[in-house]
Protein backbone atom coordinates (compact mmCIF):
# COMPACT_ATOMS: atom_id res chain seq x y z
CA UNK A 1 0.00 0.00 0.00
CA UNK A 2 1.54 3.44 -0.79
CA UNK A 3 1.64 6.25 1.40
CA UNK A 4 -0.15 8.29 -0.84
CA UNK A 5 -3.50 5.50 -0.69
CA UNK A 6 -4.14 6.80 2.98
CA UNK A 7 -3.96 9.50 5.55
CA UNK A 8 -3.17 9.72 9.18
CA UNK A 9 -4.80 12.30 11.66
CA UNK A 10 -4.76 12.44 15.40
CA UNK A 11 -7.79 10.80 17.20
CA UNK A 12 -6.87 11.74 20.65
CA UNK A 13 -4.19 11.53 23.25
CA UNK A 14 -3.46 7.66 22.64
CA UNK A 15 -5.27 7.42 18.87
CA UNK A 16 -4.68 7.68 15.84
CA UNK A 17 -7.20 7.36 12.93
CA UNK A 18 -6.54 6.26 9.00
CA UNK A 19 -8.61 7.02 6.07
CA UNK A 20 -8.37 5.44 3.29
CA UNK A 21 -10.99 7.59 1.07
CA UNK A 22 -14.21 9.58 1.86
CA UNK A 23 -16.70 7.40 0.49
CA UNK A 24 -17.38 3.31 0.39
CA UNK A 25 -16.43 1.09 -1.97
CA UNK A 26 -15.85 -2.89 -1.25
CA UNK A 27 -12.22 -2.18 -2.65
CA UNK A 28 -11.52 0.68 0.43
CA UNK A 29 -13.41 -1.92 2.69
CA UNK A 30 -10.85 -4.94 1.67
CA UNK A 31 -7.73 -2.02 2.23
CA UNK A 32 -8.93 -1.64 5.69
CA UNK A 33 -9.34 -4.70 6.79
CA UNK A 34 -6.12 -5.67 5.13
CA UNK A 35 -4.31 -2.89 6.95
CA UNK A 36 -6.28 -4.15 10.06
CA UNK A 37 -5.08 -7.65 10.18
CA UNK A 38 -1.95 -6.36 9.33
CA UNK A 39 -1.60 -4.15 12.09
CA UNK A 40 -2.83 -6.45 14.93
CA UNK A 41 0.34 -8.22 14.36
CA UNK A 42 2.70 -5.76 13.75
CA UNK A 43 1.42 -3.02 16.55
CA UNK A 44 0.95 -6.16 19.36
CA UNK A 45 3.13 -5.08 21.74
CA UNK A 46 1.51 -1.26 21.95
CA UNK A 47 -2.26 -1.86 20.82
CA UNK A 48 -4.84 -1.24 22.72
CA UNK A 49 -7.84 -1.40 19.92
CA UNK A 50 -8.09 -0.88 16.39
CA UNK A 51 -11.33 -0.31 15.40
CA UNK A 52 -12.14 -0.57 11.82
CA UNK A 53 -15.33 1.05 9.95
CA UNK A 54 -15.91 1.97 6.24
CA UNK A 55 -13.06 3.64 4.89
CA UNK A 56 -11.52 4.26 8.41
CA UNK A 57 -9.45 2.66 10.74
CA UNK A 58 -8.74 3.81 14.55
CA UNK A 59 -5.78 2.45 16.53
CA UNK A 60 -6.15 2.67 19.55
CA UNK A 61 -2.39 2.66 21.55
CA UNK A 62 -0.94 3.05 24.98
CA UNK A 63 0.58 6.31 25.42
CA UNK A 64 3.10 4.98 27.82
CA UNK A 65 4.90 2.71 25.78
CA UNK A 66 5.27 4.82 22.75
CA UNK A 67 4.02 8.05 21.05
CA UNK A 68 2.55 9.56 17.81
CA UNK A 69 5.48 9.52 15.77
CA UNK A 70 6.78 5.74 16.53
CA UNK A 71 3.30 4.64 15.98
CA UNK A 72 2.48 6.49 12.42
CA UNK A 73 6.33 5.42 11.58
CA UNK A 74 5.18 1.81 12.28
CA UNK A 75 2.08 1.66 10.76
CA UNK A 76 3.72 3.40 7.36
CA UNK A 77 6.24 0.69 7.70
CA UNK A 78 3.79 -2.09 7.68
CA UNK A 79 1.19 -0.80 5.21
CA UNK A 80 3.96 0.05 2.45
CA UNK A 81 5.59 -3.96 2.86
CA UNK A 82 1.94 -5.33 1.88
CA UNK A 83 1.12 -5.67 -1.74
CA UNK A 84 -1.98 -5.28 -3.55
CA UNK A 85 -2.90 -8.58 -2.89
CA UNK A 86 -5.39 -10.87 -4.64
CA UNK A 87 -8.88 -9.68 -2.78
CA UNK A 88 -9.07 -12.41 0.27
CA UNK A 89 -12.46 -12.87 -0.24
CA UNK A 90 -14.33 -13.25 3.60
CA UNK A 91 -16.54 -16.08 4.32
CA UNK A 92 -19.90 -16.38 2.48
CA UNK A 93 -23.01 -16.78 5.54
CA UNK A 94 -26.26 -17.00 4.13
CA UNK A 95 -29.11 -15.84 6.34
CA UNK A 96 -32.93 -17.11 6.36
CA UNK A 97 -35.54 -14.04 6.08
CA UNK A 98 -39.31 -14.28 7.05
CA UNK A 99 -40.32 -11.74 4.54
CA UNK A 100 -43.96 -10.45 5.44
CA UNK A 101 -46.22 -7.71 6.57
CA UNK A 102 -46.37 -9.55 9.72
CA UNK A 103 -42.73 -9.50 10.62
CA UNK A 104 -41.95 -6.13 8.48
CA UNK A 105 -44.50 -3.61 9.34
CA UNK A 106 -42.53 -1.24 6.69
CA UNK A 107 -42.45 -3.88 3.42
CA UNK A 108 -45.58 -2.44 2.11
CA UNK A 109 -44.47 1.46 2.62
CA UNK A 110 -41.48 0.42 0.94
CA UNK A 111 -42.59 -1.10 -1.85
CA UNK A 112 -45.47 1.56 -2.34
CA UNK A 113 -42.99 4.17 -2.05
CA UNK A 114 -40.45 2.74 -4.76
CA UNK A 115 -43.64 1.65 -6.93
CA UNK A 116 -43.04 -1.77 -6.49
CA UNK A 117 -44.59 -5.36 -5.63
CA UNK A 118 -43.91 -6.74 -1.74
CA UNK A 119 -42.63 -9.31 -3.99
CA UNK A 120 -40.63 -7.20 -5.71
CA UNK A 121 -38.47 -5.84 -3.03
CA UNK A 122 -38.06 -9.16 -1.42
CA UNK A 123 -36.70 -10.17 -4.57
CA UNK A 124 -34.62 -7.32 -4.93
CA UNK A 125 -33.23 -7.68 -1.21
CA UNK A 126 -32.18 -11.42 -1.47
CA UNK A 127 -30.71 -11.54 -5.01
CA UNK A 128 -27.46 -10.19 -4.71
CA UNK A 129 -24.55 -10.45 -1.59
CA UNK A 130 -23.86 -7.99 0.55
CA UNK A 131 -20.40 -7.25 2.15
CA UNK A 132 -20.13 -6.38 5.88
CA UNK A 133 -18.23 -3.32 5.95
CA UNK A 134 -18.64 -2.28 9.94
CA UNK A 135 -20.27 -3.38 12.95
CA UNK A 136 -20.89 -1.10 15.57
CA UNK A 137 -24.07 0.70 16.94
CA UNK A 138 -24.28 -2.33 19.04
CA UNK A 139 -22.70 -5.21 19.50
CA UNK A 140 -23.38 -7.53 16.66
CA UNK A 141 -24.81 -4.83 14.61
CA UNK A 142 -23.34 -5.46 11.17
CA UNK A 143 -23.73 -2.82 8.22
CA UNK A 144 -24.42 -4.14 5.12
CA UNK A 145 -24.07 -2.75 2.00
CA UNK A 146 -24.82 -1.86 -0.48
CA UNK A 147 -28.43 -1.61 -1.38
CA UNK A 148 -29.77 -2.26 -4.91
CA UNK A 149 -30.55 1.47 -5.75
CA UNK A 150 -34.29 0.82 -6.57
CA UNK A 151 -34.75 0.11 -2.18
CA UNK A 152 -32.66 2.96 -1.15
CA UNK A 153 -35.08 3.96 1.39
CA UNK A 154 -34.65 6.77 4.15
CA UNK A 155 -34.36 6.55 8.33
CA UNK A 156 -37.66 7.18 9.73
CA UNK A 157 -38.20 10.47 10.43
CA UNK A 158 -38.72 9.96 14.11
CA UNK A 159 -37.17 6.43 15.38
CA UNK A 160 -39.37 3.12 16.56
CA UNK A 161 -38.45 3.26 20.54
CA UNK A 162 -38.31 -0.50 20.51
CA UNK A 163 -37.10 -2.76 17.04
CA UNK A 164 -37.22 -6.68 17.97
CA UNK A 165 -34.36 -8.59 17.76
CA UNK A 166 -33.46 -9.86 14.24
CA UNK A 167 -35.60 -7.61 12.57
CA UNK A 168 -34.15 -7.22 8.99
CA UNK A 169 -34.02 -3.72 8.09
CA UNK A 170 -33.15 -1.14 5.65
CA UNK A 171 -31.43 2.64 5.55
CA UNK A 172 -30.52 4.22 2.50
CA UNK A 173 -28.36 1.60 0.66
CA UNK A 174 -27.54 -0.38 3.55
CA UNK A 175 -29.30 -3.41 5.50
CA UNK A 176 -28.98 -4.91 8.83
CA UNK A 177 -30.05 -7.14 11.18
CA UNK A 178 -30.71 -6.07 14.38
CA UNK A 179 -28.98 -8.18 16.55
CA UNK A 180 -30.93 -7.10 20.39
CA UNK A 181 -34.36 -5.23 20.85
CA UNK A 182 -33.48 -1.52 20.63
CA UNK A 183 -34.33 1.65 19.36
CA UNK A 184 -33.88 2.56 16.06
CA UNK A 185 -34.54 4.60 12.86
CA UNK A 186 -34.57 1.74 10.07
CA UNK A 187 -37.45 0.40 8.03
CA UNK A 188 -38.00 -3.01 8.93
CA UNK A 189 -38.96 -4.95 6.00
CA UNK A 190 -38.63 -9.05 7.72
CA UNK A 191 -37.01 -11.27 10.55
CA UNK A 192 -34.21 -13.29 10.54
CA UNK A 193 -34.71 -16.49 13.18
CA UNK A 194 -30.34 -17.00 13.02
CA UNK A 195 -28.81 -14.90 16.58
CA UNK A 196 -26.42 -11.73 15.38
CA UNK A 197 -24.78 -12.02 18.82
CA UNK A 198 -24.65 -14.51 21.39
CA UNK A 199 -22.10 -13.23 24.04
CA UNK A 200 -21.64 -17.11 25.55
CA UNK A 201 -20.68 -18.25 22.03
CA UNK A 202 -17.90 -19.01 20.42
CA UNK A 203 -17.66 -17.30 17.77
CA UNK A 204 -20.01 -14.71 19.05
CA UNK A 205 -21.07 -13.44 15.59
CA UNK A 206 -22.17 -15.16 13.00
CA UNK A 207 -20.15 -12.91 10.33
CA UNK A 208 -17.27 -10.41 10.78
CA UNK A 209 -16.25 -7.39 8.80
CA UNK A 210 -15.04 -8.24 5.11
CA UNK A 211 -17.57 -11.50 4.88
CA UNK A 212 -20.30 -11.81 2.05
CA UNK A 213 -23.98 -11.74 3.53
CA UNK A 214 -27.04 -13.14 1.02
CA UNK A 215 -30.74 -13.31 2.43
CA UNK A 216 -32.65 -16.38 1.95
CA UNK A 217 -36.46 -15.85 1.67
CA UNK A 218 -38.68 -18.30 4.13
CA UNK A 219 -41.94 -19.04 5.30
CA UNK A 220 -42.81 -18.90 8.11
CA UNK A 221 -43.31 -22.35 9.44
CA UNK A 222 -39.70 -22.31 8.45
CA UNK A 223 -39.15 -19.00 10.50
CA UNK A 224 -40.95 -21.07 13.64
CA UNK A 225 -38.89 -24.28 12.99
CA UNK A 226 -36.08 -22.36 13.28
CA UNK A 227 -36.43 -20.86 16.64
CA UNK A 228 -37.67 -17.31 14.85
CA UNK A 229 -40.26 -15.74 17.48
CA UNK A 230 -42.97 -13.26 16.26
CA UNK B 1 -21.35 -18.13 53.11
CA UNK B 2 -18.62 -15.65 51.43
CA UNK B 3 -17.87 -12.71 49.61
CA UNK B 4 -20.17 -10.10 50.38
CA UNK B 5 -24.38 -9.37 49.74
CA UNK B 6 -25.93 -6.39 48.62
CA UNK B 7 -28.39 -4.87 50.68
CA UNK B 8 -29.50 -1.62 48.99
CA UNK B 9 -27.88 -1.22 45.89
CA UNK B 10 -28.25 2.36 45.46
CA UNK B 11 -28.95 4.65 42.44
CA UNK B 12 -26.18 3.02 40.29
CA UNK B 13 -23.95 0.69 41.25
CA UNK B 14 -21.64 -0.94 38.62
CA UNK B 15 -19.18 -3.93 38.51
CA UNK B 16 -16.04 -2.65 36.93
CA UNK B 17 -12.18 -3.55 36.11
CA UNK B 18 -9.89 -1.54 33.92
CA UNK B 19 -11.99 -1.65 30.39
CA UNK B 20 -13.25 -4.34 27.88
CA UNK B 21 -9.79 -3.75 25.36
CA UNK B 22 -9.37 -5.77 21.87
CA UNK B 23 -13.69 -6.25 21.29
CA UNK B 24 -14.46 -3.16 19.12
CA UNK B 25 -14.53 -5.02 15.98
CA UNK B 26 -17.83 -7.05 17.62
CA UNK B 27 -19.45 -3.60 18.27
CA UNK B 28 -18.57 -3.80 22.06
CA UNK B 29 -17.38 -0.70 23.89
CA UNK B 30 -14.38 -0.61 26.63
CA UNK B 31 -16.91 0.00 29.71
CA UNK B 32 -14.15 0.73 32.82
CA UNK B 33 -14.55 3.10 35.71
CA UNK B 34 -15.56 6.84 34.87
CA UNK B 35 -13.27 7.91 37.08
CA UNK B 36 -9.60 6.21 36.28
CA UNK B 37 -8.02 7.65 39.09
CA UNK B 38 -10.20 6.76 42.18
CA UNK B 39 -10.32 3.32 41.01
CA UNK B 40 -6.29 2.78 40.84
CA UNK B 41 -6.31 4.48 43.95
CA UNK B 42 -8.97 1.79 45.81
CA UNK B 43 -7.06 -1.02 44.20
CA UNK B 44 -3.56 0.22 45.37
CA UNK B 45 -4.51 1.01 48.52
CA UNK B 46 -5.60 -3.03 49.27
CA UNK B 47 -2.38 -3.42 47.18
CA UNK B 48 -4.52 -5.22 44.87
CA UNK B 49 -3.33 -5.61 40.99
CA UNK B 50 -4.15 -2.58 39.14
CA UNK B 51 -7.20 -3.22 37.25
CA UNK B 52 -9.35 -5.52 39.94
CA UNK B 53 -12.60 -5.48 39.82
CA UNK B 54 -14.27 -2.87 42.11
CA UNK B 55 -17.91 -1.37 42.26
CA UNK B 56 -18.38 1.82 41.32
CA UNK B 57 -20.99 3.76 43.07
CA UNK B 58 -22.73 6.29 41.43
CA UNK B 59 -24.33 9.42 43.71
CA UNK B 60 -24.23 6.32 46.66
CA UNK B 61 -27.14 4.84 48.39
CA UNK B 62 -25.29 1.25 48.49
CA UNK B 63 -25.49 -0.83 51.56
CA UNK B 64 -23.71 -4.27 51.57
CA UNK B 65 -22.94 -7.27 54.25
CA UNK B 66 -19.54 -8.33 54.20
CA UNK B 67 -19.69 -12.31 54.52
CA UNK B 68 -16.14 -13.15 55.34
CA UNK B 69 -13.13 -11.21 56.83
CA UNK B 70 -11.34 -8.52 54.16
CA UNK B 71 -10.25 -5.29 54.03
CA UNK B 72 -11.87 -2.39 51.90
CA UNK B 73 -11.18 0.89 50.69
CA UNK B 74 -13.62 3.63 49.05
CA UNK B 75 -11.80 6.31 46.83
CA UNK B 76 -13.50 8.96 44.47
CA UNK B 77 -16.63 11.75 45.56
CA UNK B 78 -17.11 12.29 49.16
CA UNK B 79 -20.02 9.43 50.05
CA UNK B 80 -19.99 9.16 54.06
CA UNK B 81 -18.94 6.03 54.13
CA UNK B 82 -19.74 3.97 57.41
CA UNK B 83 -19.03 0.44 59.09
CA UNK B 84 -21.08 -1.02 61.29
CA UNK B 85 -22.80 2.94 61.80
CA UNK B 86 -18.95 4.38 63.12
CA UNK B 87 -18.26 7.02 60.19
CA UNK B 88 -14.77 5.99 58.27
CA UNK B 89 -12.72 8.14 56.43
CA UNK B 90 -12.27 7.28 52.43
CA UNK B 91 -8.99 7.22 50.57
CA UNK B 92 -8.03 4.48 53.25
CA UNK B 93 -8.09 0.82 53.53
CA UNK B 94 -10.02 -0.61 56.37
CA UNK B 95 -10.20 -4.19 58.04
CA UNK B 96 -13.90 -5.94 58.02
CA UNK B 97 -14.83 -8.68 59.43
CA UNK B 98 -18.03 -11.36 58.68
CA UNK B 99 -21.15 -9.54 59.36
CA UNK B 100 -19.95 -5.78 59.11
CA UNK B 101 -22.29 -3.81 57.07
CA UNK B 102 -21.30 -1.31 54.78
CA UNK B 103 -22.68 2.15 53.67
CA UNK B 104 -22.23 5.00 51.73
CA UNK B 105 -24.80 7.63 52.13
CA UNK B 106 -25.24 10.46 48.85
CA UNK B 107 -22.43 12.16 47.87
CA UNK B 108 -21.82 15.52 48.95
CA UNK B 109 -19.26 16.76 46.76
CA UNK B 110 -18.41 14.56 42.89
CA UNK B 111 -20.33 11.93 41.81
CA UNK B 112 -18.72 8.53 41.36
CA UNK B 113 -16.50 6.63 44.16
CA UNK B 114 -15.18 2.91 44.12
CA UNK B 115 -15.56 0.12 46.47
CA UNK B 116 -12.14 -2.49 46.83
CA UNK B 117 -12.03 -5.05 48.38
CA UNK B 118 -8.85 -7.75 49.09
CA UNK B 119 -8.31 -9.31 45.56
CA UNK B 120 -11.14 -7.92 43.64
CA UNK B 121 -14.26 -8.98 43.05
CA UNK B 122 -14.56 -12.44 40.92
CA UNK B 123 -16.65 -13.23 38.40
CA UNK B 124 -16.81 -14.68 35.12
CA UNK B 125 -15.13 -12.34 32.38
CA UNK B 126 -16.97 -11.60 28.99
CA UNK B 127 -14.93 -10.95 26.36
CA UNK B 128 -11.92 -10.53 28.67
CA UNK B 129 -13.18 -8.55 31.05
CA UNK B 130 -15.89 -8.11 33.84
CA UNK B 131 -16.96 -4.53 33.38
CA UNK B 132 -20.53 -3.81 33.17
CA UNK B 133 -22.29 -2.30 30.25
CA UNK B 134 -25.72 -1.91 31.01
CA UNK B 135 -26.74 -0.85 27.51
CA UNK B 136 -25.33 -3.85 25.78
CA UNK B 137 -26.47 -6.13 28.99
CA UNK B 138 -22.19 -7.60 29.37
CA UNK B 139 -20.29 -7.93 32.09
CA UNK B 140 -20.96 -7.95 35.76
CA UNK B 141 -23.10 -10.67 37.13
CA UNK B 142 -25.84 -10.31 35.02
CA UNK B 143 -24.94 -7.55 32.49
CA UNK B 144 -27.30 -4.92 34.65
CA UNK B 145 -26.79 -3.05 37.63
CA UNK B 146 -26.17 -4.52 41.30
CA UNK B 147 -29.59 -5.52 42.73
CA UNK B 148 -30.80 -5.60 46.10
CA UNK B 149 -29.66 -9.52 47.82
CA UNK B 150 -27.50 -10.35 44.80
CA UNK B 151 -24.15 -12.32 46.57
CA UNK B 152 -20.47 -11.10 44.74
CA UNK B 153 -17.38 -13.64 45.57
CA UNK B 154 -13.99 -11.70 46.41
CA UNK B 155 -10.72 -12.52 46.49
CA UNK B 156 -8.51 -13.95 49.49
CA UNK B 157 -8.33 -11.67 52.54
CA UNK B 158 -4.74 -10.12 53.15
CA UNK B 159 -3.46 -9.74 56.46
CA UNK B 160 -1.54 -6.42 55.48
CA UNK B 161 -1.24 -3.44 57.12
CA UNK B 162 -3.77 -0.32 55.91
CA UNK B 163 -2.79 2.30 54.44
CA UNK B 164 -4.25 6.15 53.45
CA UNK B 165 -3.67 8.70 50.51
CA UNK B 166 -2.44 12.14 52.26
CA UNK B 167 -4.79 14.67 52.35
CA UNK B 168 -3.11 16.67 49.82
CA UNK B 169 -3.00 14.17 47.20
CA UNK B 170 -6.67 13.47 46.73
CA UNK B 171 -8.61 15.07 43.84
CA UNK B 172 -11.26 18.19 44.47
CA UNK B 173 -13.66 17.35 42.46
CA UNK B 174 -15.42 21.49 43.09
CA UNK B 175 -12.61 22.62 41.53
CA UNK B 176 -12.86 24.85 38.41
CA UNK B 177 -12.97 22.58 35.38
CA UNK B 178 -10.66 23.19 32.70
CA UNK B 179 -10.64 20.10 29.61
CA UNK B 180 -7.70 19.95 27.82
CA UNK B 181 -8.41 19.02 24.45
CA UNK B 182 -6.44 17.37 21.68
CA UNK B 183 -7.60 18.62 18.41
CA UNK B 184 -8.01 15.98 16.02
CA UNK B 185 -10.62 13.90 13.74
CA UNK B 186 -12.53 16.72 11.67
CA UNK B 187 -11.58 19.47 13.81
CA UNK B 188 -9.83 20.99 10.42
CA UNK B 189 -13.95 21.00 8.88
CA UNK B 190 -14.47 23.68 11.66
CA UNK B 191 -13.39 27.32 11.23
CA UNK B 192 -10.86 29.13 13.02
CA UNK B 193 -12.60 31.50 14.34
CA UNK B 194 -15.79 28.92 15.47
CA UNK B 195 -12.93 27.33 17.22
CA UNK B 196 -11.73 30.32 19.28
CA UNK B 197 -15.29 30.97 20.24
CA UNK B 198 -15.33 27.81 21.42
CA UNK B 199 -12.46 27.95 23.44
CA UNK B 200 -13.39 31.46 25.37
CA UNK B 201 -17.27 30.15 25.76
CA UNK B 202 -18.16 28.14 29.30
CA UNK B 203 -20.40 25.56 28.94
CA UNK B 204 -22.61 24.06 31.12
CA UNK B 205 -22.80 19.94 31.54
CA UNK B 206 -26.43 19.19 30.46
CA UNK B 207 -28.90 16.72 32.46
CA UNK B 208 -28.06 14.47 29.58
CA UNK B 209 -24.97 13.29 30.60
CA UNK B 210 -23.67 9.87 31.68
CA UNK B 211 -21.51 7.05 31.43
CA UNK B 212 -21.89 7.02 27.66
CA UNK B 213 -21.27 10.62 26.94
CA UNK B 214 -21.01 14.02 28.62
CA UNK B 215 -23.52 16.65 26.68
CA UNK B 216 -22.56 20.24 27.25
CA UNK B 217 -24.42 23.20 27.02
CA UNK B 218 -23.90 26.69 25.34
CA UNK B 219 -22.23 27.97 22.02
CA UNK B 220 -23.77 25.99 19.16
CA UNK B 221 -20.91 25.02 17.13
CA UNK B 222 -21.35 24.20 13.18
CA UNK B 223 -18.90 22.36 10.83
CA UNK B 224 -18.62 22.97 7.23
CA UNK B 225 -18.89 19.10 7.34
CA UNK B 226 -21.88 18.23 5.47
CA UNK B 227 -22.21 14.41 5.67
CA UNK B 228 -19.81 11.35 6.88
CA UNK B 229 -19.03 7.77 6.74
CA UNK B 230 -19.18 6.35 10.35
CA UNK B 231 -15.86 5.89 11.86
CA UNK B 232 -14.09 4.86 15.38
CA UNK B 233 -14.52 6.65 18.39
CA UNK B 234 -11.94 7.10 20.58
CA UNK B 235 -12.21 7.66 24.38
CA UNK B 236 -12.99 11.58 25.56
CA UNK B 237 -13.93 12.61 21.66
CA UNK B 238 -15.68 15.77 21.21
CA UNK B 239 -18.54 15.07 19.25
CA UNK B 240 -20.50 17.74 17.29
CA UNK B 241 -24.28 16.86 16.57
CA UNK B 242 -26.31 19.43 14.40
CA UNK B 243 -28.19 20.86 17.03
CA UNK B 244 -24.21 22.21 17.41
CA UNK B 245 -24.11 21.20 21.08
CA UNK B 246 -20.66 18.74 21.97
CA UNK B 247 -20.79 15.97 23.69
CA UNK B 248 -17.71 14.27 25.23
CA UNK B 249 -17.61 10.51 24.66
CA UNK B 250 -17.01 8.75 27.82
CA UNK B 251 -16.55 4.83 29.05
CA UNK B 252 -19.61 3.34 27.48
CA UNK B 253 -19.39 5.65 24.45
CA UNK B 254 -21.09 3.86 21.14
CA UNK B 255 -17.99 2.41 19.21
CA UNK B 256 -18.65 3.84 15.55
CA UNK B 257 -20.19 7.66 15.17
CA UNK B 258 -20.60 9.78 12.21
CA UNK B 259 -20.99 12.97 13.39
CA UNK B 260 -18.07 15.56 13.13
CA UNK B 261 -15.57 15.67 15.88
CA UNK B 262 -13.44 18.50 16.95
CA UNK B 263 -10.69 16.23 18.95
CA UNK B 264 -10.77 14.42 22.01
CA UNK B 265 -10.23 15.53 25.68
CA UNK B 266 -7.51 14.14 27.71
CA UNK B 267 -8.21 10.84 29.70
CA UNK B 268 -6.94 12.64 32.85
CA UNK B 269 -9.46 15.24 32.17
CA UNK B 270 -12.39 13.14 31.36
CA UNK B 271 -12.22 11.57 34.61
CA UNK B 272 -12.69 14.98 36.45
CA UNK B 273 -15.72 15.36 34.16
CA UNK B 274 -17.16 12.29 34.95
CA UNK B 275 -17.01 13.44 39.03
CA UNK B 276 -19.44 16.39 37.80
CA UNK B 277 -23.12 17.00 37.91
CA UNK B 278 -25.15 18.59 35.44
CA UNK B 279 -25.51 22.25 35.64
CA UNK B 280 -21.54 22.48 36.38
CA UNK B 281 -19.68 24.85 34.30
CA UNK B 282 -16.30 24.68 32.61
CA UNK B 283 -14.38 25.39 29.52
CA UNK B 284 -11.77 24.42 27.05
CA UNK B 285 -8.21 24.58 26.58
CA UNK B 286 -6.09 23.05 23.49
CA UNK B 287 -3.14 21.37 23.75
CA UNK B 288 -0.90 19.72 21.23
CA UNK B 289 -0.47 15.90 20.67
CA UNK B 290 2.79 15.76 22.09
CA UNK B 291 2.24 17.68 25.60
CA UNK B 292 -0.85 15.34 26.05
CA UNK B 293 1.81 12.74 25.96
CA UNK B 294 4.28 14.87 28.50
CA UNK B 295 1.33 15.63 30.88
CA UNK B 296 0.55 11.30 30.87
CA UNK B 297 3.90 10.47 31.91
CA UNK B 298 3.87 13.14 34.46
CA UNK B 299 1.14 12.29 36.36
CA UNK B 300 2.11 8.25 35.99
CA UNK B 301 5.20 9.38 37.47
CA UNK B 302 3.18 11.61 40.13
CA UNK B 303 1.37 8.57 40.46
CA UNK B 304 3.93 5.97 41.30
CA UNK B 305 5.53 8.63 43.43
CA UNK B 306 2.79 9.07 45.62
CA UNK B 307 2.45 5.33 45.92
CA UNK B 308 5.47 5.36 47.68
CA UNK B 309 4.32 8.35 50.41
CA UNK B 310 1.24 6.49 51.19
CA UNK B 311 0.68 7.32 55.36
CA UNK B 312 0.26 3.94 57.60
CA UNK B 313 -3.30 3.68 59.42
CA UNK B 314 -2.67 3.82 63.35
Amino acid sequence: MSKQSYRIEIAGESALILYFAEHMSADISQRVLQATQALHSALADVLVDLTPSYASLLVCYNPLFTDHFAVRQRIHHTLSALSQQSEQSGQLVELPVYYSEESGPDLARVAKLHQLSIEQVIELHQQQSYRVYAIGFAPGFAYLGELNEQLATPRLDSPRAKVPKGAVAIADRQTAVYPAVSPGGWNLIGLCPVSMFTPDQTPSMPVAVGDEVRFKAIDKAEFLKLGGVL
Amino acid sequence: MTGIRIEQPGILSLLQDQGRFGQSQLGLTTGGPADAEAFRWANALLGNTPGSCCIEISMGGLELTMLQPSRIAVCGAEMPLRINQQPKPLWQSHPVQAGDIIELAMATAGLRSYLAVDGGFQLTPQFGSLSTVVREGIGGLDGGKLKVGQQLAIGTHQNKPNWQLPKSYRPDYQAPLKLRLIEGYQSDDFSIASKQRFYQHTFRISQQSDRMGYRLEGLALSSQRRSMLSEGICYGAVQVPPDGQPIVLLSDRQTLGGYPKLGSVLSLDCWQLAQRSAGTELHFEAISIEQAHNTLHLAEQQFQRRLQHLQPVV
